[in-house]
């Protein structure tokens, strides 16, 4: 596992230090690099937020269809990517039957990082929502604290490691996401082309060396997001009782 | 309300929008599009590289996931958090590290061209990209229940006098069981859907090396949407078939 | 402030937790509902609290009707049978969250924080996190911040449910030298009569979601006004048709009027005192607790036949 991952960041030095910075600011690997790590901000804000949302519904709400719910979440870990951003495009590409056609543009990408992202903060948060003791909720309630003094000041905190967790995840997911983006972004370069269709491009190119240069760019991301969910889990449970 | 009709929103309504139009030339279009030789041979490549990458990845990950709880060795953490570079990295890179190691101007190129293996542009390629992107779901299914079983039963086995092996086989195995069932039908959602990585090394030569994956793209890109769609629905049948497992399972106490 | 609870009564689904109670309490009491779990002593105080909202009836605090008032209005001290601590917070940031939320100024609250630290005897605490103090610790952390506010009732779950023996004999101790000291209104519950007799100054005896009796220590200890009161607040020994507690019996070796003959099957010493296990002609078994010194005086042995009669009748069993 590592030597192919070492044999990237080999490849990506070809030219020296000076080649591979050529490489990744190139002015179409910048714009990829650079639309890549925006909206995967982007999308995983969102998600973080709808997530902790989805998160917090399941665990204390009782509604009909629950169980099938919180099966549906796991949907974008089970669907091939592919099938995914084909069923993307067929709901909101040129012949979309609620006549919103995102295809060819950003908005198309975020709508397919959305998707692939959307469980890992929900998956990240529901079970230290569950194992949360409600009795510090009622602790808060019965010292005078209403129902957002309780969720900013006692749930936030708690379970803010874990939401970083799956935001960090979540957010290695989107930088490298391809077989999603691949059919509905249309891959016009400076527009909607990401990271990952300009390395699959610039292999099938034979341009080894910019393609290992801008992937090297996206594994040191793809540590470092490691390193932060390694991190949130230590944060999370410095205090446990 | 408004979390539920997101779901709905990014979620359902795409999927049951493939099966409309999958369908929306009559049944026996769709039926065509599936037996066609190359989507056939697709098919079959797909289950080979599952059926040889699902039972790899499972005995690594009982494997390594026993290293990490049971022993004590340098390195430990560290070969703990490399494990999960497979979730972190994206599936192009995979492929192209995969090209640089073993494709003809790669690192062992010269030597395998030499020995006449092609690993690059056929299935050995394929089946290594496979296993490096589904390579950490047993282990990290494994490791929780390991954790929580303790070593309490293995200990007892081995004062009444049981080998090793004899312990794993009766004691540690059956207590992890549905943590490795439910690692590998993960590593199988995964290894069947896998793109990217096996796009990369693939070559997309159809009736050779595409995948299903593979041939929902070429089907689309040759403007046979019926072929596309009709593809995407043998594989999301199976996603919601790996969905429905993995709900069963989690009822059986496997870990969620 | 004073207490009164009318006619509250709450379901859960099929099950009634507490049905139809009714008691008062006066301002300054300390106040224990005693009763097995499952008796919905503990939905009672959430009730009282706020923390459950009543079916029926009418919870009075200070002779305000507070039935409707939300838990975060009712200025009601709680403490958790588990605590509750906050743990992503300092011992200090626990104390002073409700004079937080009340947007108390920083300077006072730091003084009020050192000041309940030092009445639970934490000096020394307030930068540590709950994860790094004892169970005891804890509770008295918990008791600190609920007092904080300065409620107008405190209330504690099995208070000492969680701690093991020793602390709990000196929490008890200490529990009841507060309540002197602070002298708010204190209802506990628990399910350890002892416990129950040593701390409280009044008992509720809860069965089943109702009221049993209610009295001081002593009444329902000698005067129960029930056969559940009687089996739960201490040992009940049979003599003929009357119940009796075992420490209630005169043994003898001589005949008299009144007395039963029976048989002494074992002699178990327990220090100070000494348990005799009897049996009657009849085959009925008979529990008597008497003193060392009168054991020794009576030379006990096992085989013997002796005499024991009343001296203090429970209740004659109907």
């Amino acid at each position: 596992m590592l030597l192919p991952l070492s044999a990237v960041a080999v490849r990506s030095m070809d030219g020296g230090l000076s080649g591979f910075w050529q490489a990744v600011s190139g002015p179409e690997a910048r714009s990829a690099l650079e639309l890549t790590f925006l909206i995967s901000l982007i999308v995983v804000a969102i998600n973080a937020l709808a997530g902790t949302l989805i998160a917090w519904v399941l665990v204390r709400d009782r509604f009909r269809g629950m169980g099938t719910v919180n099966a549906v979440i796991d949907l974008p870990f089970a669907l091939p990517t592919i099938v995914a951003g084909l069923t993307l495009l067929a709901l909101y590409g040129p012949r979309s039957p609620v006549r919103i056609d995102v295809s060819y543009a950003r908005v198309g990408v975020a709508m397919a990082l959305l998707f692939v992202t959307l469980p890992f903060v929900v998956r990240a948060v529901q079970p230290v929502l569950m194992e949360l003791d409600r009795d510090m909720e009622d602790a808060a309630v019965s010292l005078g604290a209403s129902g957002r003094q309780v969720f900013a000041r006692i749930v936030l905190p708690n379970i803010l490691p874990a939401i970083l967790s799956g935001i960090a995840l979540a957010f290695a997911r989107a930088i490298g996401e391809f077989g999603s983006v691949v059919l509905i972004s249309g891959n016009l370069p400076f527009k909607t082309e990401v990271a990952s269709v300009f390395i699959f491009g610039r292999i099938e190119s034979d341009n080894v060396t910019a393609a290992a240069a801008v992937s090297v760019v996206l594994l040191v991301a793809s540590l470092l997001m490691l390193a932060a969910i390694g991190a949130a889990a230590r944060w999370g449970g410095r205090h446990e009782l | 309300m408004g979390a539920l009709g997101y779901l709905g929103l990014i979620l359902l309504g795409p999927v049951g929008l493939v099966f409309y139009r999958t369908f929306e030339h009559g049944l026996a279009a769709a039926w065509n599009s599936v037996t066609t030789p190359d989507a056939q041979h697709a098919f079959w490549l797909t289950v080979e590289l599952v059926a040889i990458s699902v039972p790899l990845n499972t005995i690594f990950g009982i494997a390594a996931a026993t290293a990490i709880v049971r022993h004590r060795f340098p390195g430990r953490r560290l070969f703990d958090s490399l494990l999960d570079l497979p979730f972190a990295v994206s599936p192009v890179v995979v492929g192209l590290a995969i090209v640089l190691v073993y494709g003809r101007k790669g690192w062992f190129g010269t030597w395998l061209a030499d020995h006449g293996i092609q690993v690059i542009f056929s299935v050995p390629g394929m089946v290594l990209a496979t296993i490096f992107v589904s390579l950490p779901f047993v282990v990290r299914e494994v490791i929780p229940v390991l954790r929580e079983i303790g070593t309490e039963q293995e200990e007892a086995a081995t004062t009444l006098g049981a080998s090793p092996f004899t312990t794993f086989r009766r004691i540690t195995l059956p207590a992890i069981r549905w943590g490795v069932v439910y690692g590998v039908v993960l590593t199988t959602a995964r290894a069947l859907g896998e793109f990217g990585a096996v796009s990369v090394v693939s070559g997309h030569v159809a009736g050779q090396t595409e995948t299903l994956t593979l041939h929902v793209q070429d089907r689309f890109e040759a403007f046979d949407l019926t072929g596309a769609y009709a593809a995407s629905v043998v594989l999301a049948l199976l996603a919601i078939a790996t969905l429905a497992s993995m709900t069963l399972l989690r009822r059986r106490g496997a870990p969620a | 402030m004073s207490i009164e609870v009318t006619a509250v009564r709450k379901t859960f689904g099929d099950f009634v937790a507490v049905d139809g109670v009714t008691f008062a309490v006066r301002d300054g009491s300390l106040t224990a509902l005693l009763g097995p779990s499952g008796s919905g002593k503990s939905t009672l105080l959430r009730l009282i609290a706020g923390l459950e909202a009543p079916d029926a009836g009418r919870v009075v605090i200070g002779g305000a009707d507070r039935t409707d008032t939300p838990a975060r209005n009712r200025d009601v001290g709680f403490v958790f049978q588990h605590y509750a601590p906050f743990k992503h917070m300092t011992v200090r940031d626990n104390v002073g969250f409700g004079l937080r939320i009340r947007k108390v100024p920083r300077d006072r609250i730091r003084a009020r924080v050192a000041e309940l630290l030092e009445l639970v005897h934490l000096e020394g605490y307030a930068d540590r996190y709950p994860s790094q103090l004892s169970g005891g610790q804890r509770q008295r952390m918990a008791l600190a911040r609920a007092l904080a506010v300065e409620p107008r009732v405190l209330l504690l779950d099995e208070p000492f449910g969680a701690l093991d023996a020793t602390v709990r004999k000196e929490l008890r101790a200490w529990l009841r030298r507060l309540h002197d000291e602070v002298h708010v209104t204190t209802i506990f519950v628990t399910h350890d009569q002892e416990e129950a007799m040593e701390v409280a100054e009044q008992i509720v005896v809860m069965n089943e979601g109702r009221i049993e009796q209610i009295g001081t220590p002593r009444d329902v200890y000698e005067r129960p006004a029930s056969e559940f009161v009687m089996g739960f607040v201490g040992p009940v020994t049979r003599v003929g048709d009357a119940a009796v507690r075992p420490h209630d019996l005169d043994v003898r070796t001589t005949p008299a009027a009144g007395a039963v003959e029976a048989m002494i099957e074992r002699v178990v010493h327990l220090g100070f005192e000494v348990r005799l296990e009897l049996v009657t002609g009849d085959g009925l078994p008979i529990s008597a607790q008497i003193t060392r010194q009168a054991a020794e005086e009576l030379e006990l042995r096992n085989g013997q036949i002796v005499y024991v009669r009343p001296n203090r009748l429970l209740r004659a069993v109907a």
